[in-house]
């Protein structure tokens, strides 16, 4: 029983957080209503929907990849979530001491979106918000015991893609409506009025997270 | 940092039309015989206020012999970018470079009528961080604040091509060179760009040697002055092609594209054709196969003077040149102003089909010959040269100073400095507005002007109108 609300709580939070990364301006729906605006057609704005929302999966694949495939090492469960954790903490304190901004993302071109959005999600550690969640995911389903390695590990590379998959529609989802109703509604003006400075509650989620994590890791769940 | 955006940074530039009237504008004062030290003059533009027209604060800088000549802000509405989104700094800081000290001064204008000096970078930290020397033009881009310069590096700054640097947009340090692949750009002069497009355009005055002490007119007959502006990939920082507008072209100076980024023109102003002595502006604009091409599509005839009335320079020609100096293009993409400092002429051009400008206005003041005097009975001493449009394109304002040594050549003797505003009528026209002359302090100059808020020279914007 205390498994099956715990894995609720953990799906709950992949798709609040993929709703989460929708919302954030920094995230790119901005880009989307910019693309129709720019060629004069709606199209534009699924087209670079579902570039960014490629991008941002792809980004949850790569850096959820290693720990799916750590995850399959039963024993070490604990020191890999610490270690998750403890990334984590780094990026999220590194964000919110110096709040500064990777330029290297000015060299992309505005055309490229799926890769903006794929460096994006790496930069700012949204990919990195998942792994947490995904070993907690990966943990519950290891209770279930007499697991064989093998089939533990192809059972979390299957969670992984669930994982990804259901975070990312999340985040077209809400991206998308924003997107959708600044353009056909709202209107530019609301770009400047819905634009919030997130910079400072993004670092310290990252840091939240990690520290959960590392308390859950450590006290045990 | 801000919670919210400025509420100065607007979308598109139809928003910014829509923004409150500016209230203030800043002014910079140079000291033209370098005899004291230059400074930024915050001058009240509000006709509900007492003190309109009148400069209101002074911050005037700690060296001499920096010449202030072009400045910009640290954010603009280019922070609203969708690429960048990091819309919180604040418009704040004005960044006005020394052109002949290659000092640059940050000042802090959050509270205008105390605006300060924030931070200075020396000469030397430019030379030694960029090869560079003589900044001048000021935008904010993608990457922080970018600074176009008009000398490379060494004592008279031909040591290698001018360029462009990058400046961090909240620390003020300098970054390092814009340039990957410049191709054959070896001179400098303006820039400005398309952000959603991804283009950049820039232009060609001159090598140190050609400005700092005055025109050469050997040089200038030889056309030896820049006459190309190039294209460039913005954000893989290379030049993708180079326009030559022909030798004769000499000068090519402001670059002025279209505001609203859904359209892929601009204009670049010539300062004088050898071959006839016309002014000249040039449309260029972005074709099908995304290559550029350039049409001239303004000349401005020379108008016949007594070799008496004329300047030494000019005695020979027995007529007097447009001397198109500045250009500036309204928010709507309008209305192009074109300063003619040589005649004494203001000129507004329709230019909604951008391949066929029609004249829709025109103000006489000052001028080489004419002299014509403001309609409140002053000497306007020199001729219109910076100007810059309201938001809203209802008032154009100007000052009359080209640079020390050419005002010098041009208009001998010192002849005092000017800031006067006009008023566009409904659908086009220009009038001097009678009641807005800025007294400036004795033995100084006045050149660029910036606009509380913004203006149509500053801001880059990421959306297109709807």
């Amino acid at each position: 029983m205390m498994e099956m609300e715990t894995a609720a709580g953990l799906w709950l939070a992949v798709i609040v957080s993929g709703l989460y990364h929708g919302l954030n301006p920094g995230m790119g729906w901005p880009l989307a209503v910019s693309a129709a605006l720019m060629e004069r057609k709606p199209s534009a704005l699924y087209r670079a929907l579902g570039a960014l929302s490629g991008g941002h999966l792809l980004a949850m694949l790569i850096v959820l990849v290693p720990f799916a495939a750590m995850s399959a090492l039963v024993r070490w469960q604990v020191e890999i979530q610490v270690g998750a954790a403890l990334i984590l903490l780094a990026l999220g304190l590194y964000l919110a001491i110096t709040k500064r901004h990777p330029r290297f993302l000015a060299r992309v071109k505005p055309h490229q979106l799926g890769l903006w959005s794929f460096l994006v999600a790496l930069a700012h550690g949204a990919a990195l918000m998942l792994v947490p969640i995904y070993l907690g995911l990966c943990a519950i389903d290891e209770l279930d015991a007499g697991h064989a390695a093998a089939s533990t590990l192809m059972q979390n590379a299957g969670l992984l893609f669930v994982v990804a998959i259901a975070h990312t529609l999340a985040m077209l989802v809400s991206g998308g409506a924003l997107a959708v109703g600044v353009y056909r509604w709202f209107g530019l003006r609301a770009i400047h009025q819905t634009w919030i400075n997130t910079e400072a509650i993004w670092a310290w989620s990252l840091v939240g997270v990690g520290a959960f994590t590392l308390v859950w890791a450590l006290v045990g769940h | 940092m801000n919670v919210r955006p400025d509420p100065s940074f607007y979308p598109s530039p139809k928003d910014a039309m829509n923004a409150p009237p500016e209230k203030l504008a800043f002014t910079l004062m140079l000291s033209p015989d370098f005899s004291r030290e230059d400074g930024l003059a915050i001058v009240d533009v509000d006709p509900d206020s007492d003190t309109y027209g009148q400069i209101v604060h002074k911050v005037m800088v700690p060296y001499k012999g920096d010449e202030f000549h072009h400045f910009g802000w640290n954010a603009c509405s280019a922070s609203l970018s969708p690429m960048s989104g990091h819309a919180f700094l604040e418009r704040r800081y004005l960044i006005i470079p020394g052109i002949r000290s290659s000092r640059i001064y940050i000042m802090d204008v959050k509270e205008p009528l105390k605006a300060k000096i924030h931070k200075i970078i020396e000469p030397e930290e430019v030379f030694e961080k960029t090869g560079y020397s003589r900044p001048h033009t000021i935008h904010c881009g993608p990457e922080g604040i970018y600074v176009s310069t008009l000398g490379g590096g060494g004592e008279d700054g031909t040591d290698g091509p001018p360029g462009i640097f990058l400046l961090d947009c909240e620390t003020f340090d300098i970054i390092g060179r814009y340039e990957i692949d410049r191709g054959t750009q070896d001179k400098h002069y303006d820039y400005w760009w398309n952000l959603p497009q991804n283009y950049m355009v820039s232009s060609e005055w001159g090598l140190p040697p050609q400005f700092e002490n005055g025109v050469v007119p050997e040089d200038l007959l030889s056309n030896k002055y820049g006459h190309r502006i190039h294209f460039w990939d913005l954000r893989s920082r290379k030049n993708v092609q180079t326009i030559d507008l022909g030798a004769n072209h000499q000068m090519a100076l402001e670059i002025r594209p279209a505001h609203d980024p859904a359209k892929s023109h601009g204009f670049v102003g010539v300062v004088v054709d050898t071959e006839n002595l016309e002014g000249a502006i040039f449309t260029w604009w972005k074709k099908e196969d995304g290559t550029f091409d350039a049409k001239k599509v303004i000349t401005i005839p020379p108008q016949p003077a007594d070799a008496d009335d004329l300047p030494e320079l000019l005695k020979g020609f027995g007529a007097v040149p447009a001397l198109v100096t500045d250009i500036d293009l309204s928010l709507d993409d309008r209305f192009l102003y074109v300063a003619c400092w040589g005649q004494g002429e203001m000129h507004q051009y329709d230019v909604s089909d951008p391949m066929n400008p029609v004249l829709a206005g025109k103000v006489e003041i000052g001028g080489i010959v004419k002299k014509t005097k403001h309609p409140n009975g002053k000497d306007f001493g020199y001729g219109p040269q910076m100007v810059e449009i309201s938001r809203d394109g209802k008032r154009v304002y100007w000052t009359n100073s080209l640079y020390s040594t050419w005002d010098d050549q041009f208009y001998p003797g010192d002849r005092g400095a000017a800031m006067v505003m006009a008023n566009v009528g409904e659908d086009g026209g220009l009038t001097l507005a009678e009641d807005f002359w800025v007294e400036f302090p004795e033995g100084y100059r006045s050149h660029q002007i910036r606009l509380e808020g913004g203006d149509c020279s500053t801001d880059s914007f990421c959306y297109p109108n709807v």
